[in-house]
């Protein structure tokens, strides 16, 4: 064994000890919240990657940080102590969606611009708030993750939201399926096309908010659509793609973690390097192993 | 005495952004008809299905499916769609867009028999034994079996199709012509075709979609009536005798 190896090995069985390690304990609880929302992020995101709202789930990431900004100043300037920022990004995210939802329904033209105002209104709304919050707030964490912000409440909270989303998105399964892949035909077997529209862009927006802590909410859109495009390549069926979608996103929340433990950097961004990485090697890969045509 | 009409349009207008696509449409549709719907790309043949369908809203006129409203009735008719507007990378089974065609609006859950009708609908097609297979792996022609199998699925009184015959050859195109004289005998049949030799060969009424809609009996099919409807002579190629087309028709 060389010298490197040995140091890896030695910073490897560090992270796993650092895990147990009750002093730090929100190492602890990061990994346990990215694998708890990594099972939603393969449903939905297997969901808006094949209905194609990439655009639109990242709208509403951003926009979430009006809603955090608002939490914020509620909390720490008005003293509304249960108006946390989770629940301020919570609430406009699935504001936000719903608008960009109900522009798509009945004025198709328009969703293009109503994903670009609600994207950069949300940050603007919220950059305002967070200059106007007493003590000093860095909008870093709320950009870009700071897995030292996640409490047991939190990772509580968490856990709800992932339930939530978990047994919404497979419970209407096979409607959702129907108005992924032919809203039309679903509308003409009678099913409720804008409501279930609607409630896939909820859906959306509970599960960008899951995992803001974590990796942050100009970041987390590639961990929404990157395990589900890598699970895309090969999977052949919905089912499947959500299964291993679940699967490759816990793997890229695991390393990236492990990763930014042991070189000490950022998690958030460690996170969606290494999804990104992967998902270039896996197109690459799968266009070369696909027979030529002639 | 007249057989009871299944589609009725009175008047109907359609504009998009008002540009007007159909005017002063004036239809009645007899049940156990077989019609093909022809005209020039553009002419409003997919606009006038989804009208029929309750897809599309008249912007003035009324349209009546089954005797009501089509928004009240279209559970009972089926559609076929243009295979071309479907995502090819989509993951789904044939058996699940089948099953498709079996959804209700208050349950969200397939039964054994759902799936036994999809295995039917998909034999009637000559498509059962790809059941398990993606639907992005088939060719053009086989999805448009397996979108044929969903809209049969339902068990409809009216089906509706468009253009489900682009993309399949002469051999599949034979088939499908057995296969749907077939099912004239239970349903009423509307399609929409670019294929005029298609259209003489087993339908029984032809309407001319070109913003102005007409009805003519196949047998009034000929050069004149192409003119009027493409705007120009257009070359057609005859092949009755292969198609095993029985009604002669005069040119």
């Amino acid at each position: 064994m060389t010298l490197f190896q040995d140091v890896r090995t030695d910073r490897m069985a560090d992270f796993i000890a650092a895990l147990r390690n009750p002093d730090i304990a929100f190492l602890r609880y990061a990994l346990l919240a990215g694998v708890l929302g990594s099972v939603s992020f393969g449903i939905i995101g297997t969901y808006v990657v094949t209905r194609r709202i990439s655009y639109i789930a990242g709208a509403i990431a951003h926009s979430a940080l009006g809603g955090i900004g608002a939490g914020l100043y509620l909390q720490m300037k008005v003293g509304i102590g249960w108006f946390t920022p989770l629940i301020g990004a919570l609430v406009a995210a699935v504001a936000s969606g719903l608008v960009i939802g109900l522009v798509s329904l009945y004025a198709r033209q328009r969703e293009d611009t109503a994903i670009g105002a609600i994207w950069a209104i949300g940050m603007a709304v919220g950059l305002l708030f967070l200059t106007k919050t007493p003590g000093y707030v860095d909008p870093m964490s709320y950009l870009f993750g700071n897995i030292l912000m996640i409490s047991k409440t939190e990772l509580f909270q968490i856990a709800l939201l992932d339930a939530v989303i978990i047994a919404i998105g497979s419970l209407f399964y096979n409607k959702f399926l129907a108005v992924c892949f032919d809203e039309e035909f679903a509308r003409l077997r009678g099913i409720r096309v804008g409501f279930f529209y609607l409630l896939l862009i909820c859906l959306t927006a509970l599960t960008v908010v899951l995992m803001v802590t974590v990796v942050g909410i100009v970041l987390v859109i590639a961990l929404l659509t990157l395990p589900a495009a890598v699970s895309g390549l090969f999977s052949k069926y919905l089912w499947k793609m959500m299964i291993f979608s679940s699967l490759i996103c816990m793997l890229f929340v695991a390393v990236g973690t492990g990763l930014s433990y042991i070189y000490d950097f950022p998690t958030g961004s460690n996170i969606i390097l290494v999804a990104g990485a992967v998902y270039l090697i896996s197109v690459l890969v799968h266009r070369a192993l696909r027979p030529s045509k002639a | 005495m007249e057989t009871p009409s299944v589609i009725t349009l009175e008047d109907v207008d359609f504009s998009y952004d008002g540009a007007p696509v159909l005017e002063k449409v004036n239809l009645s549709i007899q049940s156990g008809d077989f019609l093909s719907m022809v005209g020039p790309n553009g002419g409003g043949k997919t606009t006038l299905l989804k009208l029929m369908a309750g897809l599309l809203k008249p912007t003035s006129g009324k349209v009546k499916l089954l005797g009501t409203a089509p928004e009240k009735s279209q559970n009972r008719i089926g559609y076929m769609p243009q295979h071309t507007m479907y995502d090819p990378q989509f993951p789904v089974s044939v058996m699940d867009v089948v099953l498709m065609g079996r959804l209700k609006r208050n349950s969200g859950i397939y039964s054994s028999a759902d799936k036994q009708t999809v295995i039917d609908s998909l034999e009637e097609v000559d498509m059962e034994a790809l059941h398990k297979q993606s639907f992005s792996t088939l060719s053009g022609g086989q999805r448009q079996r397996v979108l044929l199998a969903r809209a049969l699925v339902s068990k409809p009184e009216v089906l509706l199709l468009d253009e489900p015959t682009a993309n399949v050859d002469m051999g599949l195109e034979n088939r499908l012509i057995d296969t749907l004289k077939k099912l004239n005998a239970r349903m009423t049949i509307l399609m929409v075709t670019h294929d005029l030799g298609f259209v003489s060969c087993i339908v029984k009424h032809v309407i001319c979609v070109n913003r102005y809609v007409k009805v003519h009996p196949t047998s009034a099919l000929n050069g004149t009536l192409i003119r009027e409807i493409y705007g120009q002579d257009i070359s057609m190629v005859r092949h009755d005798a292969i198609s095993g087309c029985e009604d002669g028709q005069d040119g």
